[in-house]
C-alpha cells in the first residue's frame, strides 16, 4: 500500500517501448507511402517561394532597397522610419548579410501570404459559429504552446528537409494570432451596426464583406502584424531544417563561438523586425481613423 | 341637427396596415412550452423565477392604421424593442400573427423575408447604428446598395434625401464628424431613401439633447405632412408621445394595457401604471378644446375659439369673459362650446 503512493504506478519498460516503437513505426509507414504525394501538393508553394527568392537576390540591389524604401514610405507614411531603413539595408549589404536577408525576407513574405489566405477565413469560419470556434481554438492553444522543435519532427519525417518543411514549420508557428484576431474583430463589430445591416435586407455575404471584415480590419491588421513577428522569430529555428537565410549563420556562429558573427545576422533580424513592425502597425492604425466615433 | 365633428376630421377611410395578433415572444430555450404557462396566468417575475424564462411580450393584439403615427411607451424592459422588432421580424416571434397588408410576416421565407425588409420597411435607431467605415452619402444609400440599385441613381437619390434633411454639404464627412443630431438626421434619411412604407423607430431621439430632440420631432411631423408613412415610434418620453402620437400604447411587463388616442390615455387612464405615466402632464397644454368641449350646433353669443386649439391657449379669453364660449372648426362652423366648469375640472384633475 505504501508502495503505492511512494512511485507512481508506471506502465511497463518494455510496454512503453512497443508503444512508442508501434507509434513511431506507424507514422513511418504513412510518410513513406504519402510523402511525396504530400509534398507534391506543396510544389506550387515551393516554386513561387524559389522564385521570388530569386527575383530578390538577382535584382541589383540598389533598385531592390528603392522598392523597399517605396513600399515602407507608403505603408508608414513616416520619413525618418524609411531614412532608418534605408541605413539598415546598407549596413546590413556592407556587412555581407545581403543575400541571407533576401532570402529571409521572401520566406517571411510567403508565410505571411499563406498565413493571412488560410487564417483569414479560418477566423471568419470561426467568428460565425460556436460549434468552429469550440474545435479551433484548442488546435490553436497546442499549436501555440507546443515546443517548435516537438512538431519539427513529424514534419521533417514526413518531407526531409528543405524550404517546403520549414515553410510548414513557420506558418504553424505563426498563422494562430491571425486566426484569433480575425474572430475576434468580427466578433467585436458594434451589434447596433449590424443590426441596421439586418434591417435593410443584407444577407450573410454582403454582412461580411460590407460590414463585418471592414470594421474588423484594424484588429485584423494586428493579427498580421503579429503573425509576422512570429515568422521572423521562427527563423533561426527554422534554419536547422534547411531553411536558408538569416537564420542560418546565427546557428553556425553558435556551433563555433563566432560571437560577432552571430551578433550581425541577430541585429539584421532585429532591424528586419523592427521594420515589418512599425509598417504594419501604422498602416493598422490609418485603418481605424474613421473608428473613433462609432461607439459614442 | 346634429353635427359629428369626428366625421369632418376623418375624410379618408382608413385601413389597417399592421395587424398583430395574438403575438406572444418568451426568451429561453423552452419557449414554446412556456406560453402554455403565460396562457394559464402566468406573469413575468413568476415566469423568470419558476422557469428561468424572460416574458417579453405577453398576448399583443394591436392595429396599426394606414398613415398614422403608432407610439409604444413603457418603462424599460417592458418590451418596445422586442415589438418593434417582430415588425421586420429581427425577432422571431414564439406564437402569433403579424399581417402587414394582410401579409404573414412570419411565414416569409428566407429570401422573401430579405426581399420584405429591403421594400417595406426602414429602421432608425436609438445610438443611430451608422456604418462609422462609410461616408454620409453611402451610409444613406445603405437600402439602394444593398439592393442593387445602380450608383448613379442611387446617389441621386441619397443627394435628395441628404438635402430633405437639411445636411448638405456634409455629404463626404465621416459618422464620427457628425453631431449626435446630425447623425440621426442620417439615420433617417437612411430609412427614407428606401421608400418604405412602414417606418420603424425605436428610440430614435432619445439620445439626443431636448432641443435637438425636439427639432427632430418637429421635422419628423413637418415630413410626414408629405410622406404619410406608417410609423411605429418608440419611446419613454410621454411628452414625444402626446407630440407624435395619433395612437399610443402602453406596455408594462409585456402586455398592452392601453390603447387609444392622446386624449383617451390623458383623460382615462385604463390602470395605475397608466395613470403613474399620464400625472405629471399638463393637460390643459396637451388637450385640445375639441376633446372637453360639449357637442352642439346652437351657438353662442361672443368670442369664439377653434377646437383644435390647446385649452391652455384660450385660457385668457375663458378667464375674461367667465362665461361659455362658442367652438368652431376650421371652416368657421359653430361645433360646440366651451365654458370654465369644464376647463376648471380639467385642471382639478392634474
Ligand atoms: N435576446 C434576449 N434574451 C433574453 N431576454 C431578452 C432578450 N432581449 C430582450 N430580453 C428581455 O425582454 C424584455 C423586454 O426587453 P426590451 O428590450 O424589448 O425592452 P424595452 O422596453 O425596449 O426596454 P428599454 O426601454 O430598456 O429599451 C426585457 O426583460 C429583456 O431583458
Ligand atoms: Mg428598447
Amino acid at each position: 500500500m505504501v508502495e503505492f503512493f511512494s512511485t507512481f504506478p508506471e506502465m511497463s519498460k518494455a510496454g512503453l517501448r512497443l508503444f512508442k516503437k508501434t507509434v513511431d513505426g506507424a507514422y513511418r509507414n504513412f510518410s513513406r507511402e504519402y510523402g511525396d504525394a504530400i509534398e507534391a501538393v506543396f510544389d506550387p508553394v515551393l516554386y513561387f517561394l524559389v522564385w521570388f527568392e530569386k527575383v530578390l537576390q538577382n535584382s541589383p540591389w540598389p533598385l531592390v532597397i528603392l522598392v523597399f524604401l517605396l513600399l515602407i514610405y507608403f505603408g508608414s507614411r513616416s520619413i525618418y522610419l524609411t531614412i532608418g531603413s534605408f541605413v539598415a539595408f546598407i549596413l546590413i549589404g556592407y556587412f555581407g548579410m545581403w543575400e541571407d536577408t533576401m532570402s529571409t525576407v521572401s520566406i517571411i513574405g510567403v508565410c505571411t501570404f499563406i498565413s493571412i489566405g488560410l487564417g483569414i477565413p479560418i477566423g471568419i469560419l470561426m467568428s460565425g459559429s460556436d460549434r468552429a470556434r469550440s474545435m479551433v481554438s484548442p488546435v490553436l492553444d497546442i499549436m501555440q504552446t507546443m515546443p517548435s522543435f516537438v512538431y519539427l519532427i513529424p514534419v521533417v519525417m514526413l518531407l526531409g528537409i528543405g524550404k517546403v518543411p520549414g515553410l510548414l514549420a513557420v506558418v504553424i508557428y505563426a498563422i494562430p494570432p491571425i486566426i484569433r484576431l480575425t474572430d475576434l474583430g468580427i466578433r467585436e463589430v458594434d451589434k447596433e451596426v449590424l443590426e441596421a445591416a439586418d434591417a435593410f435586407g443584407a444577407n450573410k455575404r454582403q454582412k461580411l464583406f460590407r460590414v463585418q471584415l471592414p470594421l474588423a480590419l484594424p484588429t485584423i491588421f494586428a493579427g498580421i502584424n503579429q503573425t509576422i513577428m512570429m515568422a521572423l522569430a521562427m527563423v533561426v529555428i527554422a534554419s536547422m531544417i534547411g531553411v536558408k537565410g538569416l537564420g542560418q549563420p546565427v546557428l553556425k556562429a553558435i556551433a563555433n563561438q563566432y560571437f560577432t558573427m552571430g551578433l550581425l545576422n541577430g541585429l539584421a533580424i532585429v532591424a528586419l523586425a523592427i521594420i515589418f513592425d512599425r509598417v504594419s502597425q501604422s498602416y493598422g492604425k490609418r485603418l481605424q481613423q474613421h473608428r473613433a466615433g462609432s461607439r459614442e | 341637427m346634429e353635427k359629428d365633428y369626428s366625421s369632418i376630421e376623418r375624410v379618408r377611410v382608413s385601413k389597417v396596415k399592421i395587424k398583430i395578433e395574438k403575438l406572444y415572444k418568451i426568451f429561453g430555450p423552452k419557449a414554446k412550452e412556456m406560453t402554455q404557462e403565460v396562457k394559464n396566468g402566468v406573469n413575468k417575475d413568476e415566469l423568470l423565477a419558476k422557469y428561468n424564462h424572460v416574458l417579453g411580450l405577453d398576448n399583443i393584439n394591436l392595429d396599426i392604421e394606414e398613415q398614422t403615427i403608432q407610439v409604444v411607451m413603457g418603462l424599460s424592459g417592458s418590451g418596445k424593442s422586442t415589438l418593434i422588432r417582430h415588425i421586420n421580424r429581427l425577432i422571431e416571434p414564439t406564437e402569433g400573427v403579424v399581417l402587414v397588408d394582410n401579409q404573414d410576416v412570419t411565414k416569409l421565407d428566407k429570401n422573401e423575408l430579405l426581399d420584405f425588409r429591403r421594400t417595406r420597411t426602414g429602421m432608425v435607431f436609438q445610438r443611430f447604428g451608422l456604418f462609422p467605415h462609410q461616408n454620409i452619402i453611402d451610409n444613406v444609400q445603405l437600402g439602394l446598395s444593398i439592393k442593387g440599385v445602380e450608383k448613379a441613381e442611387s446617389n441621386e437619390t441619397a443627394m435628395f434625401w441628404i438635402d430633405k434633411v437639411g445636411l448638405n454639404g456634409f455629404e463626404y464627412k465621416f459618422p464620427n464628424q457628425l453631431s449626435g443630431g446630425m447623425q440621426q438626421r442620417v439615420g433617417l434619411a437612411r430609412a427614407l431613401a428606401n421608400d418604405p412604407d412602414i417606418l420603424l423607430m425605436d428610440e430614435a431621439f432619445s439620445a439626443l439633447d431636448p432641443l435637438i430632440r425636439s427639432d427632430m420631432q418637429d421635422q419628423l411631423l413637418e415630413l410626414q405632412k408629405n410622406l404619410k408613412k406608417t410609423i411605429m415610434f418608440i419611446t419613454h418620453d410621454l411628452d414625444e408621445a402626446l407630440k407624435l402620437g395619433d395612437q399610443i400604447a402602453i406596455l408594462n411587463g409585456g402586455k398592452l394595457v392601453q390603447n387609444g388616442k392622446p386624449e383617451e390615455i390623458l383623460l382615462n387612464p385604463a390602470d395605475d401604471y397608466v395613470t403613474k405615466f399620464v400625472q405629471d402632464v399638463n393637460r390643459a397644454k396637451v388637450l385640445k378644446v375639441k376633446s372637453i368641449m360639449i357637442s352642439n350646433s346652437q351657438g353662442t353669443e361672443g368670442p369664439k375659439v377653434n377646437m383644435n386649439d390647446s385649452i391652455e391657449s384660450c385660457l385668457p379669453t375663458i378667464l375674461d369673459t367667465r362665461s361659455t364660449l362658442g367652438v368652431v372648426d376650421d371652416q368657421n362652423n359653430i361645433v360646440g362650446s366651451i365654458s370654465d366648469k369644464e376647463v376648471a375640472s380639467i385642471l382639478r384633475n392634474n
